[in-house]
């Protein structure tokens, strides 16, 4: 798949917080691609670094060593002013609980331009107002809400103000870090329909975060599973639920409840104990085990992951 | 199958609450047996009004609302008639005990995790000083925290989420109640964490011999601890039946609209199904099928008159017209009516 534009390279990626002995670890060795217009989903508990990793694509959070490229250019460490404001520009996110991420003292108007604010992307205040009524209506709001304040809207609403304040700025690439997890049932279909409508009518490519296995697979095309700061596999949706390789994938799998209760009643509940591995002697790689389908472990458990591959 | 022995009973329960001089029904006539020794979940949306209705089973309706008819029988009481704490304690923890949602807020920050523990087996059981201290690390020990000697003596900010959570259902525990009511258990939790508080709960449950309500909107869940199943609506009931009966052979509108927005079940490349709209403002008094306005396939008698419950067979039940043998003839959703098959050849 040579062909394929890559939007996003992280090579060698490591993110740490602190200094000296107080020094931790959050995200080590990560490598993955990110293709122009498909949605990539990073998977793992709390605490794995999956959210760290979009926050340092977004230049939230530093880097301490590795590349993050964006369209082949670097943008993690020291870069131009003028590289910082595209980044800033292109690359949007969308967070997690909508009741926290939205200003209660402002109206949604300014809340949606606070990007253009910044960034003087309006001639006057009527092609503003323009670029905001057209970002409501594309995430299915009425063009007059932009005069109320947040507490006036449901959870699923208040979401759809998030996405708008991502939309305005016309982005190429988003990180979605967990958009539905603080939702209701009925509202989680209505945000995950938006969010790919988006992709299709803007060209948009997703960093989808999530802990739930069972709701990225109807979302994204390709799955990273990360454990403790490392991704442990990568594989296209269907690949990884066809063939879970790594235990910790198998683990994850497991865990999530599936509406049947009968296939319930007799799941069997795995739990990943990193101990399994030995990596004292034989060291452990990153490999391509199958066409796009990475798994992180040694000679020996690579022997085993090939004969598992159906 | 024996008759099984029902150990509450409530009976056209009828909750409101005066908001800003204004009545709101948020519970509307909601009849609802629970078996002892069984796992009952409630579903539905956020205001579906599933947490006030439990919460009245233990007489913790905040201040401006009460109960206003109906009965709800314990143990041969009216309880629903009680209004003094007294009356409550003897119920309240001792007999029906509560696992909130979020671990991090239903702690005290201040206390040690122990004395917390302590606290509710004092009061209830009537233990002191070392036999008590003796009895909650038990407790610790059972809800599986490692350590118990010396988790004993530290503060919740010192637990992780899921511990926390133990935590919390070691005290609901503590003095062996009959029925212990689990709002919401894990959803403030990660799924591998989820999948064992899940695990310990059904353990307790076998051990202690306990009866257990879950309320909870994901269905994932409920696939995987309930016996019995309740869907809540805009403050009622509109369907109830054995586990099976719910997920496989569901019979309300909203089930199907429920079932059929699953992200579980989408098909890659077609847009999910979704419930357009939003529930009902319950201060206005609700004509007919509360759901028909969001439901496509309403019929007309859905917006004039309330549907009964008709049965679908001994154990299950649905509050829809659409099981009214005058009803023209509705198919269950494709979705619905092919969830087994589905599921299985996605493994």
């Amino acid at each position: 798949m040579a062909e394929r534009e890559k939007l996003i390279e992280i090579k060698d990626l490591q993110i740490t917080f602190g200094h000296g002995k107080k020094k931790f670890v959050a995200v080590d060795h990560v490598n993955f691609d990110i293709y122009k217009g498909e949605t990539f989903s990073l998977v793992g508990e709390s605490g794995s670094g999956k959210t760290t990793i979009g926050r340092a694509i977004t230049r939230i959070n530093p880097t301490s060593s590795g590349e993050i490229l964006f369209k082949g250019q670097r943008i993690n460490g020291k870069i131009s002013k003028e590289l910082d404001k595209e980044v800033i520009k292109k690359c949007q996110m969308i967070f997690q609980d909508p009741m926290a991420s939205l200003n209660e003292r402002a109206k949604v108007d300014y809340i949606v331009s606070e990007g253009l604010i910044n960034h003087h992307l309006y001639k006057d205040d009527a092609e503003r107002e323009e670029k905001v009524q057209r970002a409501l209506r594309e995430v299915g709001l009425l063009p007059e809400f932009a005069s109320r304040f947040p507490h006036e809207f449901s959870g699923g609403q208040r979401q759809r103000i998030g996405i708008a304040r991502a939309l305005v700025m016309e982005p190429e690439f988003i990180v979605a870090d967990e958009p539905i997890s603080a939702l209701d049932v009925s509202i989680r279909a209505q945000v995950l329909n938006l969010l790919n409508r988006l992709k299709n009518s803007r060209g948009l490519t997703y960093l989808f975060i999530a802990h739930d296995l069972s709701v990225v697979r109807f979302i994204s095309d390709r799955i990273a599973v990360i454990s403790k700061g490392r991704i442990v596999e990568l594989a296209e949706a269907e690949e990884l639920f066809l063939n879970p390789l790594h235990p910790y994938t198998k683990a994850l799998l497991s865990a999530v409840p599936m509406p049947d209760p009968e296939m319930e009643k007799k799941k069997k509940l795995l739990v990943y104990d990193p101990s399994v591995h030995d990596y004292s002697v034989d060291k452990p790689v990153w490999e391509e085990i199958k066409e796009g389908h990475f798994v992180y472990g040694n000679q020996r458990e690579l022997e085993e992951y090939r004969k598992e591959i159906k | 199958m024996a008759q099984k022995e029902v150990i509450l009973s409530a009976k056209d329960v009828e909750i409101q609450f005066s908001l800003r001089g204004k009545k709101l029904n948020a519970i509307r006539k909601c009849s609802l047996d629970l078996y002892k020794g069984e796992t009952l979940a409630i579903v539905g949306e956020s205001g579906s009004g599933k947490s006030v209705f439990t919460k009245s089973f233990v007489g913790m309706l905040d201040a401006n609302g009460s109960i206003t008819g109906g009965e709800i029988i314990f143990d041969g009481n009216d309880i629903s008639k009680y209004k003094t704490e007294r009356e409550w304690l003897k119920i309240r923890g001792k007999r029906i005990a509560m696992v909130m949602q979020d671990p991090m807020t239903s702690l005290n920050p201040l206390k040690k995790v122990g004395k917390q523990i302590r606290e509710s087996i004092e009061l209830h059981q009537g233990l002191k000083g070392e036999e008590a201290k003796k009895a909650a690390l038990e407790m610790l020990e059972k809800v599986g925290i490692p350590n118990p000697e010396k988790r004993y003596n530290q503060y919740p900010h010192e637990f992780s989420g899921g511990m926390r959570q133990r935590v919390v259902i070691a005290i609901a525990v503590a003095c062996r109640p009959d029925i212990l009511i689990c709002d919401e258990p894990t959803t403030a939790l990660d799924v591998t964490i989820q999948a064992q508080i899940l695990d310990l709960i059904r353990h307790l449950q076998e051990e202690l011999k306990m009866t257990v309500i879950y309320i909870t909107h994901d269905l994932g869940v409920v696939a995987n601890v309930a016996d019995r199943v309740a869907v809540m609506y805009a403050g009622q009931i509109v369907e109830y039946g054995m586990v099976d009966e719910i997920f496989y052979n569901a019979w309300h509108p909203y089930t199907w609209a429920l079932l059929s927005a699953l992200p579980q079940l989408g098909v890659k490349g077609q847009e999910l199904p979704t419930i357009e709209g939003t529930p009902p403002n319950l201060f206005n008094e609700i004509k007919g099928d509360a759901f028909a306005p969001r439901n496509k396939q309403a019929l007309a008698i859905d917006f004039v008159k309330e549907p009964p419950f008709f049965k679908v067979s001994e154990t299950h039940q649905a509050k829809t017209w659409y099981l009214d043998p005058r009803a023209p003839k509705i198919e269950q959703p494709p979705a619905v009516r092919m969830l087994r098959e589905q599921m299985r050849e996605r493994g």
